[in-house]
């Protein structure tokens, strides 16, 4: 083999190499894209789009005993109360999937939402959720936890919710669950799907 | 309460007219804060009564519309519109009629007397009675029973027959040359003969405003009574025979029998440890209609209709007096419906509800009692409230405990408890459809200020067809309350025996 073949080897060789190189940093740094992105509570997004990330809002069991956690995208917000109203939003206006049951009064949105450094957040919620709530001791009870289940699932800083309507305390929604003081999560009335 | 109710009254107050005549008998106004005569006049052989006057006693809000030549008077949100010279009045719109007109008269406005009753009771959030044979209006929850007496038979022996309405617990005790009846009320709208016959001298009122005493003659025996309790009417059967051949205070009419104070007489007294009150809260009422079915039926006029049926067998069976938080179609707060409870010493609540769900087979009974937080916890913990030393009447303290009202269930949850399980298990053998799952606890807002044990109870499901059928049924709501009641019974042997 002449001279210039040998040169034309060594280059192909060198090229293959590079190839090989290139691909295998490519794939590394794909992969490591995907693991921060799956450390954001699943935070997705494309290109242009606005990012999401996964939350567990929750609806009422087919049986109308208790709380069915479901996950639903909402858009990653920049804050961790500004996360809050984007996730109460989701469980004030999500339709509830069949077979579950929606919890909260039609109409109801959300007015504000704050957080304490003492972990307590109040949900501030428009007069729907007293005026067009259908009564009973356990859909009053629902409706609350499904709010309180809500905040806390998803935001770990906040430990108790306190509901208000309209800006102010109120006693109750429907003449049952007392609504003067911050509640804490019950899991009691919370059923994964598929369980009875 | 004060604060709440805004009291102006813009009528001119002018004299009344030269023919107006004074009753010989003034109408007396009886509530918990006691005695007060209240002012009216006679025209034209009607007794009226002037609106600055009910304006002042019942802190309502008296308006006068010379356009429209009317007037309006106002409580709480709720308003009665009265025109001059019509019979009638519209009462939160609906129209009640008068038994006589509305009068302007000598710059006052008039109004019958049974206005109090018919026009004002139904927006008032307190009883308003009008006792017309005794003049007395009675006004929030005073006990005032009536007490009525016959002696039936001159003898010897002399038999008499006193009636207590509504039913009441009380103690008969005999003393020389008399016996005092002790009946658990504030005071007593008596109307006895005044003199006796027979062994029996006279029936007047006693030393006390809750006793009535019945004196008898020297040659009168010992008294024996009896006490039956029947058509929400507590009846004393008072036999007196000759005075025995044996002498002595402590010999007996019958060897064997018992004489007063009879098995009967030693129902409660205010300071035993027995039960004497139960207070039943009809759940929400007026605007407050709770669950409503397709079909127009109301959780509130069910709610009000089982407390009823309940209240009439607790009375009637047990004797015992009992508070409901509504008796009419208002919508009392929750702090309210407690403060009945609380205030009237009540040794039980129960709150009556029906439920209601967006799945229509959801069914069944469900007994609520509260979940504590953190701060009922707390106080439920020995030792933990806070208490002061009062001084009393003739030296020494008296220690008070003070429990913040919002906390007050607090010291009776284990009871409470125990009371939900009873009433799960009576409400089962009566054959109570029952939910998934009949127990639960939860933070309800009555509950929590109830100063005694307490339990809320879903009766049924109004959105389930079958028993939405069922709860419009006689037969269905009376198996409820007697559920309850069965309960009720149970538990309140268990209390007794349990009492510290």
């Amino acid at each position: 083999m002449s001279m210039r073949g040998w040169w034309l080897l060594f280059c192909g060789g060198l090229s293959v190499l590079a190839f090989i190189a290139w691909t295998i940093a490519r794939t590394d740094r794909s992969a490591t894209s995907e693991s921060t992105d799956s450390s954001v509570a699943t935070a997705t997004a494309a290109a242009g789009e606005t990012a999401h990330i996964a939350a567990t809002v929750f609806f009422g069991s087919p049986d109308g005993q208790a709380l069915i956690p479901v996950r639903r995208d909402v858009p990653l917000a920049g804050n961790i109360v500004e996360q809050g109203r984007q996730i109460l939003t989701a469980q004030l206006s999500e339709a509830a999937p069949p077979p579950y049951l929606g919890l909260i009064p039609a109409g109801t949105t959300l007015r504000a939402f704050y957080l304490t450094e003492r972990g307590d957040a109040f949900v501030d919620l428009s007069p729907e959720v007293v005026s067009s709530h259908p009564g009973g001791s356990l859909g009053e009870l629902l409706t609350v936890y499904a709010l309180v289940h809500a905040v806390t699932a998803n935001l770990p800083a906040a430990k108790r919710v306190q509901i208000l309507v309209d800006g102010k305390e109120v006693d109750t929604i429907a003449g049952h669950v007392d609504l003067r003081r911050p509640l804490t999560p019950d899991a009691s009335l919370v059923r994964q799907s598929g369980s009875k | 309460m004060t604060s709440l109710v805004a009291l102006l009254v813009l009528l001119p107050a002018g004299p009344p007219q030269a023919q107006d005549v004074t009753p010989a008998t003034p109408l007396t106004l009886v509530s918990p804060d006691g005695r007060r005569p209240v002012p009216t006049t006679i025209v034209s052989g009607r007794e009226l009564i002037a609106l600055t006057d009910i304006a002042s006693l019942f802190r309502v809000l008296v308006r006068e519309d010379a356009l429209a030549g009317g007037v309006t008077l106002s409580y709480r949100g709720r308003t009665i519109v009265a025109s001059a010279d019509r019979p009638m009045v519209s009462v939160d719109g609906r129209v009640v009629t008068l038994p006589s007109p509305v009068v302007r008269s000598g710059g006052r406005w008039l109004v019958p007397i049974e206005f109090l009753s018919s026009a004002l009771a139904p927006i008032y959030d307190q009883r308003i009675e009008w006792r017309r044979t005794s003049r007395l209006l009675l006004l929030g929850d005073v006990r005032f029973p009536r007490v009525s007496a016959t002696v039936e038979a001159p003898g010897p022996p002399t038999r008499a027959t006193i009636t207590i309405t509504p039913a009441t617990s009380v103690t008969v005790t005999a003393e020389p040359g008399r016996l005092l009846v002790r009946i658990d009320a504030d005071a007593l709208d008596l109307a006895v003969p005044p003199a006796g016959a027979g062994l029996i001298d006279r029936l007047v009122a006693g030393d006390q405003p809750n006793v009535l005493s019945v004196g008898l003659t020297p040659g009168a025996g010992t008294p024996r009574a009896t006490v039956t309790t029947a058509n929400n009417s507590t009846r004393i059967q008072v036999e007196v025979p000759p005075e025995s051949r044996v002498p002595g205070p402590e010999s007996r009419v019958s060897g064997s029998e018992p004489r007063v104070p009879t098995p009967e007489s030693r129902l409660p007294s205010p300071d035993s440890r027995a039960w004497h009150t139960i207070a039943i809260d009809p759940g929400h009422g007026g605007n407050d209609v709770g669950v409503r079915s397709a079909g127009g039926a109301e959780e509130k006029a069910l709610t009000l209709d089982v407390a009823r049926r309940l209240r009439t067998l607790v009375e009637t069976r047990l004797g015992l007096r009992v508070v409901l938080t509504r008796n009419d179609d208002r919508a009392p707060s929750l702090d309210e419906r407690a403060a009945v409870a609380n205030n009237g010493k009540a040794n039980l609540l129960l709150s009556l509800h029906v439920n209601g769900s967006s799945a229509p087979s959801q069914a069944g009974a469900e007994v609520y009692l509260l979940q504590p937080d953190r701060e009922v916890e707390a106080v439920a913990r020995p030792a933990s409230a806070e208490a002061v030393a009062l001084p009393v009447l003739g030296g020494g303290v008296r220690r008070l405990d003070l429990i913040p009202w919002d906390l007050a269930q607090a010291r009776h949850l284990d009871d409470s408890a125990r009371l939900a399980d009873v009433l799960v298990e009576e409400l089962q053998r009566l054959q109570v459809p029952m939910g998934k799952r009949p127990l639960r606890r939860a933070p309800m807002r009555l509950l929590a200020a109830a100063n005694m044990p307490a339990a809320l109870i879903e009766m049924a499901y109004l959105t389930n067809p079958a028993q939405h059928d069922g709860l419009t049924n006689d037969e269905f709501k009376t198996r409820v309350a007697q559920g309850i009641f069965s309960a009720i019974v149970r538990f309140r042997a268990w209390s007794e025996e349990h009492a510290p």
